[in-house]
């Protein structure tokens, strides 16, 4: 319902969006987000069946290119901010399971 | 060198054609001023005065050659923290890209180098351009020129702030939902945020994908022509980039003639939540539009009443999913828990918590909740169907109107931390920049005139999608009227920075 996000929603939505936060950040995310979804709730009075969506305000469709190789970053170059790198590959911490 | 950093990019670049000044004058010259204001605005997070030097030793070389240049070759220009620049570090205004060196340029920074404008530097923004005060930085808040105790603005902050300040006479920001418009209004300068999809998004961080545009941020509205002519193009790198060509802007900012000019002005200008300095100084241009001939009626557009609230829920949810991409493994900040497993998804959850501040963790969330399985019909779904009725508004008032009018900004600038106990008090900032983002639309703002707390008023126009030519056709013109009135460009108002604090009190927002 809107304008009521429980914490315990809260912290379900920031385990799906990857955010590591505390009891009491659960707790003002919860208020906040519950002052924002209370005010902005009001879309629903206006947005009827008949109305279309628009996603984009100038949409394009069937945006080509022609199928040419070009310059692309090197492996160095694309390596290059990774926090770690390895063997031209990115490093990254156990992805499989947990021991 | 004082007085190079006073003269209009339009006035230095005729300057450097003439061989007057060099164009490591000009730059030097500005480095100067930026060592000045800097302990008073922070308007950059990162200056490049050897990168700036050496384009200049170049310009002025290939000039003493007598190659053709581009007109603004030569000239400063001072480049938004969220636009990527290779070999320079961009951080977003966040602590996740602290220090991200770039290995590819943006398409405008390319355009830019290309044209032979000295970067002097990346300016202060709010984190991944999620604010409308420049409060929301890794790198401290950035101040106003006008009065050191009050907000630029935001997220384009420090864009708008090195630009009154004297610091650059050219600047690029980025608008999301008005983000260029809203700080040229508060801090006197101008701003133009161009059609959807008529300036390269490629290479810039992207944080809401059907809303974001870059455009020109200048002290008149000549120099944002020229920098916009510039910036736009097609570029096949950016699958939303429109086809057309993009005509020129310089002639059109020349214009000086309203006979017979249809301005509708939005009823929601004449709305409780605009203060009366805001309003005394947008009557008054439309005043001096309507003695010019310029024909002015009022016109409702109802659907602009929930603008702001489709935009708080279709923002976020592109936020959430453009900001996924932060995980701590290809690039930017990693951080590992301090206890328990390291495992990848652990790392992502602690990377994230470390590396963005409390308004951008606050957005995603919420655009993750209005994405979720349940709530996507009630709030991104009813969102979308508000986006509709906004473009139907625009397009019923075009067919009666060449331009829309309404003042960029409710309030004149405010002081910090004005958002701390409820989120809305500061997203209401944007209630009139923000439809335009949802439509697509090109919007400008210039400097109207000077409210009584001492602090510039912004005036919004706005043009149909792909009519860009006439906001600098119309705010050309206005600002003629404006500087005839006065007596002289709005920005040389400004003569000491911070000097409107003086006279105004501390609290903010006449």
């Amino acid at each position: 319902m809107p304008g009521e996000i429980t914490t315990e929603q809260v912290a379900h939505l920031a385990q799906l969006a990857r955010i590591a936060a505390d009891e009491q950040e659960l707790a003002q995310l919860s208020q906040d987000l519950g002052k924002i979804l209370g005010a902005v709730a009001r879309v629903q009075e206006i947005a009827t069946d008949e109305v279309p969506a628009t996603s984009h305000p100038i949409p394009l469709s069937n945006v080509y290119r022609e199928d040419v190789p070009v310059p692309t970053l090197t492996q160095e170059e694309a390596l290059s901010g990774a926090p770690e790198a390895a063997e031209g590959k990115f490093a990254v911490p156990q992805i499989l399971g947990e021991e | 060198m004082g007085e190079i950093t006073r003269l209009t990019a339009a006035e230095l670049a005729s300057r450097l054609s003439s061989g007057e000044v060099s164009s490591v004058e000009a730059v030097q010259a500005h480095l100067d001023q930026i060592e000045r204001a800097e302990p008073l605005v922070n308007s950059f997070i990162t200056v490049t005065a050897d990168d700036a030097l050496a384009t200049a030793r170049q310009i002025d070389e290939r000039r003493a050659r007598g190659e053709e240049l581009h007109p603004l070759a030569g000239v400063p220009v001072a480049v938004k923290d969220l636009i990527v620049t290779k070999g320079t570090r961009t951080t977003a205004g966040s602590k996740m890209l602290q220090e991200w060196v770039p290995p590819y340029d943006a398409t405008v920074t390319a355009k830019v180098r290309e044209a032979g404008l000295p970067i002097l530097g990346k300016t202060n923004m709010d984190e991944f351009a999620m604010g409308s005060t420049t409060e929301h930085s890794a790198f401290g808040r950035t101040y106003n020129p006008w009065h050191t105790g009050r907000v630029p603005g935001g997220s384009s902050g420090g864009s708008a702030a090195a630009v009154a300040a004297w610091e650059a006479p050219l600047a690029i920001g980025t608008d999301t939902g008005g983000s260029i418009r809203q700080p040229a209004a508060l801090t006197g300068t101008v701003g133009v945020k161009p059609t959807y999809g008529s300036v390269s998004r490629y290479g810039v961080i992207a944080m809401a994908s059907s809303l974001d545009q870059v455009g020109p941020m200048t002290r008149t509205v000549a120099d944002a022509a020229a920098l916009h002519e510039l910036l736009a193009g097609h570029d096949a790198q950016d699958s939303t980039s429109l086809p057309q060509a993009v005509p020129g802007f310089r002639a059109a900012a020349a214009n000086r003639d309203v006979k017979g000019l249809k301005v509708g002005v939005l009823a929601q200008s004449y709305g409780a939540g605009v203060s009366a300095g805001v309003r005394g100084s947008f009557q008054a241009a439309l005043d001096l539009l309507a003695e010019a001939g310029a024909e002015i009626v009022e016109l409702q557009l109802p659907a602009l009443d929930y603008a702001l609230d489709a935009y708080y829920l279709i923002m976020p949810s592109e936020v959430s999913s453009n900001l996924a991409r932060f995980d701590g493994m290809r690039y930017g900040l990693r951080a590992e828990p301090q206890d328990g497993p390291v495992t990848a998804e652990r790392v992502m959850a602690e990377t994230r918590r470390q590396g963005f501040g409390w308004e951008a963790k606050r957005r995603i969330i919420l655009g993750t909740y209005a994405l979720s399985a349940g709530y996507y019909d009630a709030y991104y779904g009813s969102a979308q169907k508000v986006r509709t009725l906004v473009k139907r508004d625009f397009a019923r008032a075009f067919e009666q109107v060449d331009v829309l009018a309404s003042p960029t900004a409710p309030t004149t600038a405010f002081g910090f931390g004005q958002d701390a106990e409820d989120p809305m008090t500061m997203y209401l900032n944007d209630v009139f920049t923000i439809p335009a983002n949802l439509a697509g639309l090109p919007g400008l703002s210039l400097p109207s005139g000077i409210a009584g707390d001492g602090l510039p008023v912004g005036f919004q126009l706005l043009a149909p999608e792909l009519a860009d030519e006439r906001l600098y056709s119309a705010g050309g013109a206005l600002e003629a009227l404006l500087e005839e009135r006065r007596g002289g460009r709005f920005a040389d108002q400004l003569t000491e920075i911070g000097m409107a604090g003086s006279a105004a009190d501390s609290t903010g927002g006449i």
